[in-house]
């Protein structure tokens, strides 16, 4: 059209205009049977790859002959022992009410409670602690209650523990399923008689585990600390079974890190910091890491190294070794050594160990720093690791909270040229708006 | 159980050896113990050494040489890969054969050497991983050991043209270790210059070993003159160990230091001085 303006030539009308009518009817002719018309435009007007679920079909569907009412009628219910006449509604179909028991009576269910005569009381059941009327009593309470003994304990007239009471009741059933049983062989596989209650055990139970509930938070961690060391010396005992040579040299060092192990957990503090645990190099790892590189016929320098280094790795943690790696690179050293031989492999091991226990050190004087600190500003919430200044005065502690920061800011910056080491990096409290 | 073939011929019988070799004296004790059998000898040459390590330094990499004018699209560099001793020694007294597994796209691509020198040339464009398998006499080790290295053939510094003078090489040192190797083997490698090996305990009679004789090292496949010899870089172990000791002790220094802080922290926990940040 253009190109004809252009040209100088007259615009045909018609033909244009032909051109405009068959484009929208192509448009709109396909509509869309399901969905509406925005909805199809939504999807590029396609059809979608899945067939859509016709949503009218997940209805049930009720036979259209059938006439449904909904009638008030009385009902009796069998579970009930009373001859009790309710009323409810009940959906009748053509007339017909629906027949059968009420259907919650099927719920209804209660324990099989032995009873005994008394004759058979006498002949097997009597028991210097308990009385006829209390048993009696117990196995009353036992049917009305199905055998929950809390309740139980908590309705017996005099005072019983549950223990007692069910060592009775079990005792007592226990005596009859055999008196009446034709031959013990019988009854052998009952419940009752193949798992008899045991008293003893279930009270030594019930007080062990009150007492892990009710433990405080450091015997947990003194118990922890104590299993790992279990668990550390029981792999050693297994990886010294594996060869016999290292056997008498790695126990040795095993105890002497035990203890050693056991004397730091102690005295760095139970406070409500977590203190951390001194890396001992741990001796099991290792000894178990030589031991398997000895059970290779043949194997490379610089595999046994990955793999002790691995070892002494395991006790950290990932931020750990990303820093013992860090602090490898500051001094020049590779972290992978250029020529393995045995002499540097054994060097650069030992380079690692300690710098591990540099860094733990590094952890434990932030931490004696943090505890100090906070030990004297009472007032505080918790908040390890924050470093703050010595300087201040304890009295102040309980003023506001601003007027404090405002002091240490300025003393901190007097006191110390330049920013705290990388070593340190817990953010600061203080912000300049404090000042 | 495999033989070696390798042993010393004198202790075939559990005979005396000759009284000129003056390296194991003869001992009236050994010849109680020992049975004057054959099975004896196999079995001693069997018997693990468990306080004995035997060390086979070792050196593997590549060369590559741009070819300059008669580089193609499909073969630019002309490069070597090899497996040498760490001071040019002839590594077959331990190593029976070497498999190179080249790239796919090269023909027959796993290539096999069972005498040394223990190398592969070819010609190429691409770089790629080179898997090196040792396979070792069976009086040493019956397993395989791999080693990996990639193929560089473009320099680092990709400034200038390439110059076919000056290859590119790219060297790995490594140790093969034998932790508890048989007798016969530690006796048969004693004396080679290849092998390292610890002090012996004493009182430990082995046979004597086969004497090292230097002028045929260079028949046996030590890589002394070997064309591409001045190439090879040099792997020392003391700068290295210099530097780990420097940095020992400066941690030691530091661990110090921070012990005494410590132990001052647990003595005065209300201590007025400033918490000492040090700047390393």
């Amino acid at each position: 059209m253009d190109a004809k303006d252009i040209l100088g030539l007259p615009k045909n009308s018609f033909p244009s205009s032909a051109d405009k009518k068959p484009r929208p009817p192509k448009e709109s002719q396909r509509k869309p049977d399901g969905i509406s018309r925005e909805v199809y435009a939504l999807t590029g007007r396609m059809p979608p790859l899945m067939p859509s679920i016709d949503a009218s079909q997940l209805k049930k569907k009720h036979p259209p002959h059938e006439k449904i009412t909904w009638q008030w009628l009385p009902f009796t219910n069998s579970a009930r022992k009373d001859d009790l006449h309710l009323y409810h509604w009940v959906r009748v179909v053509n007339g017909v009410p629906p027949t059968g028991d009420y259907s919650f009576a099927k719920y209804n269910k209660s324990v099989d409670i032995i009873k005994y005569t008394d004759e058979e009381y006498e002949k097997h059941l009597t028991d210097p602690m308990w009385t006829k009327e209390e048993t009696n009593e117990l196995f009353d309470l036992c049917g009305r209650f199905d055998l929950r003994f809390v309740v139980i304990a908590d309705r017996f007239p005099s005072s019983r523990t549950v223990e007692e009471l069910k060592d009775r009741y079990y005792s007592v059933s226990q005596a009859i399923l055999i008196a009446r049983a034709a031959s013990s062989g019988d009854v052998a596989t009952h419940p009752l008689i193949k798992e008899p209650y045991n008293v003893s055990q279930e009270m030594e139970r019930k007080r062990a585990l009150s007492m892990v509930l009710s433990q405080t938070r450091q015997q947990e961690r003194k118990d922890e600390e104590v299993l790992v060391e279990a668990k550390r010396i029981a792999e050693l005992r297994m990886a010294s079974k594996v060869t016999e040579q290292p056997q008498l040299v790695v126990a040795s060092n095993a105890d002497a890190e035990v203890t050693e192990r056991a004397v730091p957990g102690e005295t760095i503090s139970p406070s409500n910091v977590q203190p951390p645990s001194m890396v001992v190099p741990s001796a099991t790892d290792n000894a178990s890491t030589l031991a398997s590189l000895r059970m290779l016929r043949v194997y490379l320098r610089t595999y046994a190294l990955d793999q002790m280094v691995q070892a002494s790795n395991s006790s950290a943690g990932l931020r750990t070794i990303k820093r013992v790696e860090q602090t490898l690179q500051d001094l020049g050293v590779n972290l992978k050594p250029r020529v393995p031989t045995k002499a540097v492999c054994a060097e650069h091991l030992e380079l690692r160990r300690e710098i591990l226990t540099w860094l733990n050190l590094q952890k434990q004087v932030q931490y004696k720093e943090a505890e100090g600190s906070s030990f004297r500003d009472g007032s505080y919430g918790e908040t390890p690791g924050t470093p703050k200044d010595r300087t201040f005065i304890p009295d102040s502690m309980n003023f506001g909270v601003s007027s404090e920061r405002v002091g240490k800011k300025d003393q901190k910056r007097k006191a110390h040229g330049g920013p705290p080491t990388s070593a340190h990096k817990r953010p600061r409290k203080q912000k300049a708006s404090d000042l | 159980m495999s033989h070696s073939q390798t042993l010393p011929l004198k202790r075939q019988q559990g005979e005396q050896p000759p009284s000129d070799d003056g390296s194991s004296a003869i001992k009236p004790s050994r010849l109680k113990i020992s049975l004057p059998s054959e099975d004896s000898d196999k079995k001693n040459a069997n018997k693990r050494l468990k306080d004995v390590e035997i060390c086979v330094p070792i050196v593997y990499g590549t060369i590559a040489f741009y070819l300059g004018r008669k580089a193609s699209e499909s073969q630019s560099h002309k490069w070597t890969v090899y497996v040498r001793g760490a001071s040019n020694e002839d590594l077959s007294v331990v190593v029976k054969k070497v498999v190179f597994q080249l790239h796919p796209s090269f023909n027959n691509p796993t290539r096999v050497v069972e005498s040394p020198p223990f190398e592969i040339s070819e010609c190429g464009w691409g770089e790629f991983e080179i898997a090196i398998t040792l396979f070792f006499h069976s009086d040493a080790c019956e397993k395989q050991l791999d080693l990996y290295h990639h193929l560089k053939l473009y320099p680092e510094d990709e400034s200038g043209p390439q110059t076919t003078k000056k290859p590119v090489v790219v060297e790995s040192y490594n140790e093969v270790v034998f932790p508890e190797p048989s007798e016969g083997f530690v006796a048969r490698v004693q004396n080679h210059p290849a092998v390292v090996v610890p002090r012996l305990p004493v009182g430990l009679n082995l046979p004597s070993p086969v004497p090292f004789d230097p002028m045929n090292d260079k028949e046996r496949g030590g890589t002394k003159d070997h064309p591409l010899s001045q190439w090879f870089l040099n792997f020392s172990e003391a700068d290295e160990l210099l530097k780990l000791a420097a940095s020992r002790q400066q941690v030691q220094a530091h661990i110090v230091k921070l012990r005494r802080q410590l132990n001052l922290l647990e003595g005065l926990p209300q201590s007025k001085q400033p918490s000492g940040y040090e700047c390393t």
